[in-house]
Formats: structure tokens, C-alpha cells, sequence
């Protein structure tokens, strides 16, 4: 128990202190994260909005799949980059195994299906309101698709947070294509793994902190941007 | 007046559409002119709502004839039509925004859409309201902005569906006189409502439906001093039917 303490105490010291390792492991993190959740957002908002606008024949199944795929486990999406990445691999002349592009990569992959989905669940509630309104202003489902995107943005908002709140906190998929190499891919979720296992609990007490810190903070962003939307009435 | 892209006169005949084996239209059929306030009457479920959608273009009917000037339905005939809802479906965004969205989907330039923004606003008294979110008004406002909206887009016919059927009396009232003023200004008017008395304040003319059929179409003054059927002299006494 008093290890415990020592190392909680260790651990605000490195948080509060500023230390080096840390705020390199905490930027790279941020880095790779955000950098995933624009990429999915790019291709899960409208890829939700197509979803929720346009009818064609096996759209209620491709919607069954896209939910399906939330559920992807981190370590298999790992495992998928790291096959196509790997020296063998379709893409392995990129060179990029072990570096934070082959990170992005995994993240994203596991990301989008995450943004595309609420998206569309959103936006498919949108539709149902706005659908014959826009059809007599001459607007098809095609035309509806940015129209929708626009008024959907605060509750898209959140999809994005949601995304990022999933790509921050994962381990398995970044651990499997970074290789957690310190200084280049090593980020928080791989190095409280490490340094838990190699029992230097104050580095990933002090990473566990940062990681609540930033959950508290989307979860935050999220209430404020509801407020935000009902205060504007943009519900 | 002989505009050749003009949709009126409008001819129905033997309009039919069923949901699910319950027939909504059951081969409906009459005649619009060109001018005037012609108010479709009838009880829930006469047709009078699927009637409109299916002139709307949003749905579509499973038998019978639509001709507009001689011309059959399509996006050149619905361009020139604009249609008002019961509940108003707003953007969220200003009720500027929401205005110029309309005309901006029918393609209009910039500068026109300024000129008829700024009198729509002014003409439906929306001036003050110009910048305020549309989605913050109060259901009679919104419905004004959903008529100014449709107005915007100066439309040969203007097609609404029961558009005060949830708005207060002063609400009505201001709709209503938006109404008379377009009607005024030489829109076609083709109004769907259950209020009896809102069709007597209105109707130039009185199409009334039953079961998805026109039982009576006449001028309003004769239908409402002696409808010729069992079913409208019910309903316009205000008779619960047996």
C-alpha cells in the first residue's frame, strides 16, 4: 500500500513537473489519435449520410455491418494492418510497419465504422423529419446528403468525440503495428502496458492520469456541446 | 397570361392509390382553373392529405390521369409548385437562412435571391425575426416562416396541408390573411383542412372528399348553403356521422 502511494505521488510529480518522456509519449498519442479520427470523420460522416439518405437494394444489410463493425477487437484490425503492412505484405514496400502512419492507419480502420455508424443513426432520424420537405424544394437524396451533414453538426460533434475517445484509449492495434519502440510509437495505452509489466507503476500511474484527464475532458465537451445545441435550439 | 410553361389548369381523373389494401384515393377525379381559393374539405382519412402529396409529386398514385396544362407530372411541373406542411419543417439555421436555402435549391442567383428574401420577409411581417434561429420561434412563427418560405419561391399553385390545424386563433389568423394577400397577388390557392369554419372564411371554391373520392367540387357559397350530399351536409353541420 505505501508502494502505492509512493508511486501515486511519483506520478502527479511527472504529470505536474512537465516530465519529458511523458509529454513526448502524451503528444504522439494526441497525434496519432486525432490524426485517425480526421480520416474517419473525412470518410465516416458521409459515408453515414449516404447511409441514411440514399435507398438502394441491400442498404438495411450494409447498415447491419456497418453496426457490426463497431465492434472490431483493436488487436484483430492490428493484426489485419500488420499482415497487409508486413515486409510480405500488399503494402509492405511502404515501409511503413513500426512507425505512427502504421498507427494512424490501424485507428482509423477501427475509428471509421465507429463514426460512420452513429452518423447514420443520427442522420437517419434528420432524414425521416426533413425528407419531404427537401423533396419539395427539389432536393434528392443525393443533393440532402451535405444539407444533412451541415444540420446534423452538433450531434456529429459527438460522434467524433466518440471516435476519438475510442482511438485514445486503445492498446491492441497500435501495440501489434507500432511495436511500441520508445521515442518513435511507443503511446500511452502501449506504455502502461510496459511499464506495468516491467512494475514501474508511477510512469503508468502518471499515463493512467493523463488517459482519465482526457476521457473527463470528451465526456465534458460533449455535455457542453448538447447544452451548447439546445441553447441554440439546433436540437 | 398565355405563359407556355404555365401548369393550370389542372385535370385529374380516376386517381387511385391504396396502402396496404386500404384504398386512400379511389378514383378521384375533377378539374382546377387557373385563378382563385379552392379548399379541399373532408373528414380524417378522406384522401384529402395523400391527395396533395400525390400533386407534390412525393407520392406517387397507382392508377389514374394527372395532366397540368395538358402536360403530365414531373420535376418542371413541381418546380412551379411549392407546398406548406401541418407541422412546419424548419433548417437549423436563422429564418433568413432557411428562406434562402429554398431559393437557393431552385438555382436562383444571388441577387435575385436578395431581392425576393428581403420581400418575402417584409410582406410576411418576418423582418425582426430575419436572424433569430427558426427553430426557436413559436409554432405559429415557424408556420410563417414555412409559408414565407414557399411564397419565396413565387409559386403557380400553392399546395397546403391542414397548415393551422395545431396554431392559436391569433397564429390562424395571420396565416390566414397571408393567404388572402397571395391569393391577391394571383396565386393559385388548393388548401387542405378539416376546419369547416376555416373554409368558410376562405374557400372561393369547395372540393369535398369521402373515402377517396370528390363527392362534391362547387363554388363555396352554394356548397355551403346546401350541400348536395348526405355525407358533406354532416360534415358541415358539424354532425358526428352515425
Amino acid at each position: 500500500m505505501e508502494d502505492l502511494g509512493a508511486a501515486f505521488a511519483l506520478a502527479l510529480d511527472l504529470v505536474l513537473g512537465g516530465d519529458p518522456e511523458l509529454v513526448a509519449i502524451v503528444g504522439l498519442s494526441l497525434a496519432v489519435s486525432l490524426s485517425a479520427v480526421a480520416i474517419a470523420c473525412l470518410l465516416g460522416m458521409p459515408l453515414g449520410a449516404l447511409l441514411a439518405s440514399v435507398p438502394f437494394p441491400g442498404r438495411p444489410a450494409a447498415v447491419v455491418l456497418l453496426d457490426a463493425l463497431m465492434g472490431l477487437p483493436p488487436v484483430v484490425v492490428g493484426l489485419f494492418v500488420y499482415i497487409l503492412l508486413s515486409g510480405a505484405g500488399p503494402l509492405g514496400a511502404l515501409r511503413l510497419l513500426y512507425t505512427p502512419q502504421a498507427m494512424v492507419l490501424a485507428q482509423a480502420i477501427l475509428v471509421t465504422p465507429i463514426v460512420a455508424a452513429l452518423s447514420r443513426e443520427l442522420l437517419a432520424g434528420l432524414q425521416e423529419e426533413y425528407a419531404e420537405q427537401l423533396r419539395s424544394l427539389g432536393i434528392g437524396p443525393w443533393r440532402a446528403i451535405p444539407t444533412l451533414l451541415w444540420e446534423g453538426r452538433f450531434g456529429l460533434a459527438t460522434a467524433a468525440l466518440a471516435g476519438f475517445g475510442r482511438a485514445i484509449a486503445e492498446v491492441g492495434a497500435v501495440m501489434i503495428v507500432g511495436g511500441n519502440i520508445k521515442g518513435v510509437t511507443r503511446v500511452m495505452t502501449t506504455a502502461i502496458a510496459l511499464e506495468t509489466s516491467k512494475g514501474e507503476i508511477a510512469l503508468a500511474l502518471a499515463l493512467g492520469l493523463v488517459l482519465l484527464a482526457l476521457a473527463l475532458l470528451v465526456t465534458g465537451s460533449v455535455a457542453v456541446l448538447r447544452g451548447t445545441a439546445a441553447r441554440l435550439a439546433h436540437d | 397570361m398565355t405563359d407556355p410553361s404555365a401548369i393550370l389548369p389542372l385535370e385529374v381523373r380516376g386517381l387511385a392509390l391504396a396502402f396496404g389494401g386500404r384504398a386512400a384515393l379511389a378514383g378521384l377525379s375533377f378539374d382546377l382553373g387557373r385563378e382563385g381559393l379552392t379548399v379541399v374539405l373532408g373528414a380524417n382519412g378522406a384522401g384529402k392529405s395523400v391527395l396533395l402529396r400525390v400533386l407534390h409529386g412525393l407520392l406517387r398514385a397507382d392508377r389514374g390521369r394527372i395532366r397540368w396544362n395538358g402536360r403530365p407530372p414531373g420535376a418542371a411541373v413541381w418546380r412551379r409548385q411549392a407546398m406548406v406542411f401541418q407541422k412546419p419543417v424548419l433548417l437549423r439555421r436563422s429564418v433568413a437562412a432557411n428562406i434562402d436555402f429554398a431559393l437557393a435549391a431552385r438555382g436562383l442567383p444571388r441577387r435575385a435571391r436578395r431581392r425576393r428574401l428581403e420581400a418575402v420577409l417584409e410582406g410576411c411581417g418576418l423582418g425582426p425575426l430575419a436572424r433569430r434561429p427558426a427553430r426557436r420561434l413559436s409554432g405559429g412563427e415557424q408556420q410563417r416562416v414555412a409559408l414565407a418560405r414557399a411564397l419565396a419561391l413565387e409559386p403557380e399553385i400553392l399546395l397546403l396541408d391542414e397548415p393551422t390545424a395545431s396554431l392559436d386563433p391569433a397564429a390562424t389568423r395571420a396565416i390566414e390573411s397571408l393567404l388572402r394577400d397571395s391569393r391577391a397577388a394571383g396565386t393559385r390557392i388548393l388548401l387542405v383542412t378539416h376546419d369547416v369554419a376555416q373554409a368558410r372564411r376562405l374557400a372561393e371554391e369547395v372540393i369535398f372528399l369521402e373515402r377517396g373520392r370528390v363527392v362534391e367540387q362547387g363554388p363555396a357559397a352554394a356548397f355551403f348553403a346546401a350541400p348536395r350530399s348526405a355525407a358533406a351536409r354532416a360534415y358541415v353541420e358539424g354532425r358526428l356521422p352515425p
